[in-house]
């Protein structure tokens, strides 16, 4: 899922400083797991801003609302009517959100709130760590589930590189070489000759083709028309 | 038989092989590298060029590689994949060969954090076992990466990469070499050997899968100028084993020059007793002028032939 993080308040409040009324927008998606943009931080962001307006002698309105999914459009009509008396958006969304909030309502100010990180899973309450570079061209099945486009600093299709020592990455102790864990993994699973293959350099017309990559399911276009 | 190169008949022939290290400058000016090459030229078969070696700027490898080429010495031009895409590494391999450098070693590049610019985005399109397997395809091949034709002058390279015996996991990194060399690795310098017995483990590895057979494998030795640079490589630099008793010897040393004594010994240790090397590639971090003082003393001048096998290069 994607993991994303609130920006310091401060900077918020500085994107909306000239609004006297402002919408809050959460999404109950993603940002909800990793307690960036669901409805509490939304409830909780709407205060600070207040406060620091209050403070500042210059009071702000905030109305909030949490939609299920920023990213479908489909749970986005409920807030066509909060939208029309306030002066800005502030998407607590990932960077999908904001763009469909933007996009929709052409005629608003929407800004972000957060800042989106990546697509990753949970390692342990409070810590997210990056797991999938969406690349276009999934490998995992070459490099035992563990995916060096990411998880090695290089992004080493071959490797691992010569700074690999006791199982960590030469950047630092806090990071696993991902090339450690690829072949102890292969190695447990009785299939290291599978690394032997020199891998071909990535196809990374899949990742960065051209202004924004687009997935087109004709199976389902054909069923909609069909009913 | 033609040869790609100087080194290449060097090895070809049988010479237990030396070269060294040239770090380009932080400037425009290559009277240093210069300086430095008219030193090596007649104690070494050929020279590597460091590719802005740990991510910081310098004069290009190629660009040095011309210089040192005007002064006699035979470059060994250094290719990292961190700061180019496929595109850019293949006009610059066509460039280099154009300007008369026959060597080429591929790597991967220090990480840029480690330099002067480290918000810079690395690249690494390819890694260095693609950019040995490409190189050989350009040369073997007549092929651009794309496949399309290369309908002349394609340029032919000694291909040369790299090995780190003491970096981890130490039995996958002779699958790694092998991987080297089945993607067209000629010849290969090691990291920097201070540990001897890890460094012949690697080497009886590398003898029995034949590897020493198919690639020529230069040891990596480098004169330690103090028993502080020792220390900083063993804690500081990742993929570095610099054994305690090694550090010991340099602290308690009266001798300045304990280093060299330790670099020649070492040398003759590999040339003797370790089967399968072929020659040493010597690393004197920030003490060039030391050098010529290792090959003399090492028992490795003159370099054989010099004359004779220039004429033969293709």
């Amino acid at each position: 899922m994607i993991k994303a993080q609130q920006k310091d308040i401060r900077e918020i409040a500085g994107m909306v400083e000239g609004c006297h009324k402002v919408l809050l927008a959460g999404c109950g998606g993603c940002v909800t797991v990793c307690l960036a943009g669901g409805e509490k931080e939304t409830e909780i962001a709407a205060r600070a801003l207040r406060l620091i307006r209050k403070r500042s002698g210059k009071p702000l309105e905030t109305v909030t609302y949490v939609a299920t999914r920023q990213c479908e459009p489909e749970f986005l009509a409920p807030l066509d009517e909060l939208v029309k008396d306030v002066d800005a958006v502030i998407s607590l969304a990932c960077g999908v959100g904001v763009q469909c909030l933007a996009e929709r309502y052409q005629d608003k100010w929407v800004v972000p709130a957060l800042d989106t990180k990546f697509a990753g899973g949970s390692k342990e309450t409070g810590v997210w760590e990056e797991r999938c570079g969406l690349c276009g061209d999934c490998i995992l099945h070459k490099t035992g589930g563990i995916c060096p486009v990411v998880r090695c600093s290089k992004s080493i299709l071959n490797g691992p590189c010569g700074g690999s020592q006791h199982g960590k990455c030469e950047l630092g102790q806090d990071i696993d070489c991902a090339w450690q864990l690829i072949y102890d993994r292969m190695k447990a699973l009785g299939r290291l000759s599978e690394l032997t293959a020199v891998q071909p350099p990535k196809d990374w017309s899949k990742a960065r083709d051209g202004g924004p990559r687009r997935l087109i399911r004709e199976d389902l276009i054909a069923d909609e028309i069909s009913e | 038989m033609k040869y790609l190169s100087k080194l290449h008949q060097a090895l070809a022939e049988g010479h237990f092989a030396v070269t060294a290290e040239i770090g380009p400058p932080k400037h425009a000016s290559a009277q240093g590298v210069i300086r430095h090459a008219q030193m090596l030229q007649s104690c070494v078969d050929a020279a590597n060029i460091t590719d802005c070696q740990t991510a910081i700027v310098r004069l290009s490898s190629i660009a040095a590689g011309a210089h040192i080429l005007g002064c006699g010495v035979e470059p060994i031009v250094q290719m990292t994949c961190r700061d180019r895409n496929r595109i850019a590494i293949q006009a610059d391999l066509l460039g280099a060969y154009s300007l008369g450098m026959r060597n080429l070693l591929c790597l991967s590049g220090d990480h840029q954090k480690f330099g002067n610019h480290p918000s810079a985005k690395n690249v690494y399109d390819l890694d260095s076992v693609q950019l040995i397997s490409l190189m050989r395809r350009m040369r073997d091949e007549s092929k651009f990466f794309c496949g399309e034709e290369i309908k002349e002058h394609e340029p032919r390279f000694f291909i040369g990469a790299v090995a780190n015996p003491f970096a981890d996991p130490f039995e996958y990194r002779v699958d790694r070499l092998e991987k080297k060399i089945e993607a067209g690795a000629q010849f290969i310098q090691t990291q920097c050997v201070f540990d001897m017995e890890r460094f012949e483990r690697f080497m009886e590895m590398v003898r029995a899968r034949g590897l020493d057979q198919r690639a020529h494998i230069l040891a990596g030795v480098t004169p330690l100028k103090s028993w502080r640079a020792a220390r900083y490589l063993q804690t500081g630099v990742s993929g570095m084993i610099v054994p305690d008793t090694l550090v010991e010897r340099l602290k308690n040393a009266a001798d300045p020059k304990e280093g060299i004594k330790v670099c020649i010994e070492q040398i003759r240790h590999i040339k003797e007793k370790v089967r399968g090397v072929h020659g040493v590639h010597i690393m004197a971090i920030a003490w060039e002028e030391a050098v010529p003082e290792i090959a003399e003393r090492a028992g490795l001048l003159p370099r054989p032939g010099l004359q004779r096998r220039a004429e033969s290069i293709d």
